[in-house]
């Protein structure tokens, strides 16, 4: 019997943002309104008790890596999932920290663009896996991907595409690929320039940005050929039910996993 | 080296005793001993015989035979030569080499980032409770190619069967994170405490 493909991930995202002094999840929608959601540790058990595959943190409070190794610290006391960690990481110390108190891979996004050999520096010393390049992107009105940076505030001319096949080129172990267009839309992933990014790299490719519906994650799978699709807004509210919405997305025929 | 925490507080989580043993010395005072692991093997074998770790852990695992786990990094170290980076020799426990995963087969990719099923040996008392392809969780580039069949505890298929675990006496390894395979992976670490080699 031909076994069975490696099956597609569900991983929620919590982004979080600075709230009195403490970091709590948000949602946002086109990197901009911030809605606030709870607390990580719950949250994250939340999605730890639905079997979820893995977790993301993302840091867009700016309030540096102490505070967000203070969280995941505090996670990895009661969640015992993969943890991929990011926001604000800058240097070798940042990852050596955040590795230290739980996560399993680091998210890069705005220092690999500005000196890219870092990407290498980092998988070198910490291994490929470890290292997670986080492309954010913006379709201009003439239709033109660009990636941002910076939290999604600072333009550059890269194209999403060439930068993500670089960015492997230059040692990162998987990719996290989010359209700020469809941020928080609830509309529907952006595909066209995913389904690109997975032709040309090797490397896994986490898709994100707009899911709202169960058939959104099926076209990330199967259109675009996402190995993981990454949402925030769509687990953040109670009525979506990770395990609902795995088995919708199994019965559309991609394979995830099913075990509780 | 790397992810200490997420094994501390598993093991505790699960009712074990952890210290984090930063001295050699503190290796003598301990029952059993867990080897943890994210990262690259350079790093990693360079620290442990600069601070005097090697020798203590041949001492305590090898002579003294207390129960040992090795996790990802921590079980690739115990080959003979891993060859990412460069050549290194490793703490040679088992008869075997670490080398880079190809991905001949298009949707198998590099590095292994997933849940997948494994077929284990059920005899071995650590997989107790454990009901066969069950899935754990995988990250990693490089794997550990053993020269005997027979240390085999565990393989996975990606798409064609690679070492997923080891066990040889006193020592059990696991390429998979027990640690971040929620309830399944929180159960081998019971069954861990419990081994009595």
């Amino acid at each position: 019997m031909e076994p069975l493909k490696p099956k597609k991930r569900l991983i929620p995202k919590l982004l979080l943002s600075n709230r009195d002094n403490n970091l709590v999840v948000v949602i946002t929608k086109y990197f901009d309104k911030r809605i606030l959601i709870g607390d990580p540790l719950s949250q994250s058990k939340i999605f730890q008790d639905q079997s979820a595959d893995e977790l993301i943190f993302l840091n867009i409070g700016n309030t540096g890596i102490k505070s967000l190794c203070e969280v995941i610290a505090r996670v990895s006391e009661e969640i015992f999932m993969p943890l991929t960690v990011g926001g604000g990481v800058r240097s070798d110390n940042d990852f050596r920290q955040l590795l230290k108190y739980g996560a399993d891979k680091i998210s890069i996004n705005t220092v690999a663009v500005k000196n890219p050999k870092f990407i290498t520096e980092m998988a070198y010393k910490y291994g490929a896996q470890c290292v997670v390049v986080s492309i954010d992107y913006r379709i201009d009105e003439e239709g033109k991907p660009l990636v941002y940076i910076e939290n999604g505030k600072t333009k550059t001319n890269l194209d999403p595409v060439s930068w993500a096949k670089q960015a492997e080129e230059f040692g990162a172990g998987e990719l996290l690929i989010c359209c700020i267009n469809q941020d928080g839309s609830k509309d529907g992933l952006e595909l066209e320039v995913l389904k690109k990014i997975t032709e040309v790299v090797k490397i896994p490719v986490i898709g994100s940005g707009g899911c709202g519906m169960a058939i959104h994650f099926v076209d990330g799978f199967i259109s675009a050929n996402c190995d993981a699709v990454c949402a925030g807004t769509f687990f953040a509210h109670r009525d979506q039910n990770l395990i609902q919405t795995r088995s919708q997305i199994f019965n559309s025929g991609v394979n995830i996993r099913m075990q509780n | 080296m790397g992810n200490l925490m997420s094994v501390k507080n598993a093991i505790e989580f699960v009712g074990g005793d952890v210290i984090v043993c930063n001295k050699p010395e503190d290796l003598d005072k301990i029952e059993r001993i867990i080897l943890p692991g994210v990262g690259a093997i350079s790093n990693c074998i360079k620290k442990l015989n600069e601070s005097g770790f090697t020798n203590s852990l041949n001492h305590e695992v090898l002579i003294k035979k207390k129960p040992t786990l090795g996790i990802c990094l921590g079980m690739q170290v115990m080959a003979s030569i891993s060859y990412e980076g460069g050549e290194h020799k490793c703490l040679n426990w088992f008869d075997a080499e670490v080398i880079k995963l190809t991905s001949p087969n298009v949707g198998y990719k590099v590095p292994s980032i997933n849940w997948h099923p494994i077929n284990f040996d059920p005899t071995i008392p650590l997989f107790e409770g454990i009901p066969q392809n069950s899935e754990f969780y995988f990250v990693h580039s490089y794997f550990m190619n053993l020269k005997s069949d027979n240390q085999l505890a565990a393989s996975y298929n990606y798409p064609t069967p690679i070492t997923a675990a080891i066990l040889k006496d006193n020592i059990f390894a696991t390429q998979f994170h027990p640690e971040k395979s929620q309830d399944l992976g929180l159960q081998l670490l019971e069954n861990f405490l419990r081994w009595n080699p």
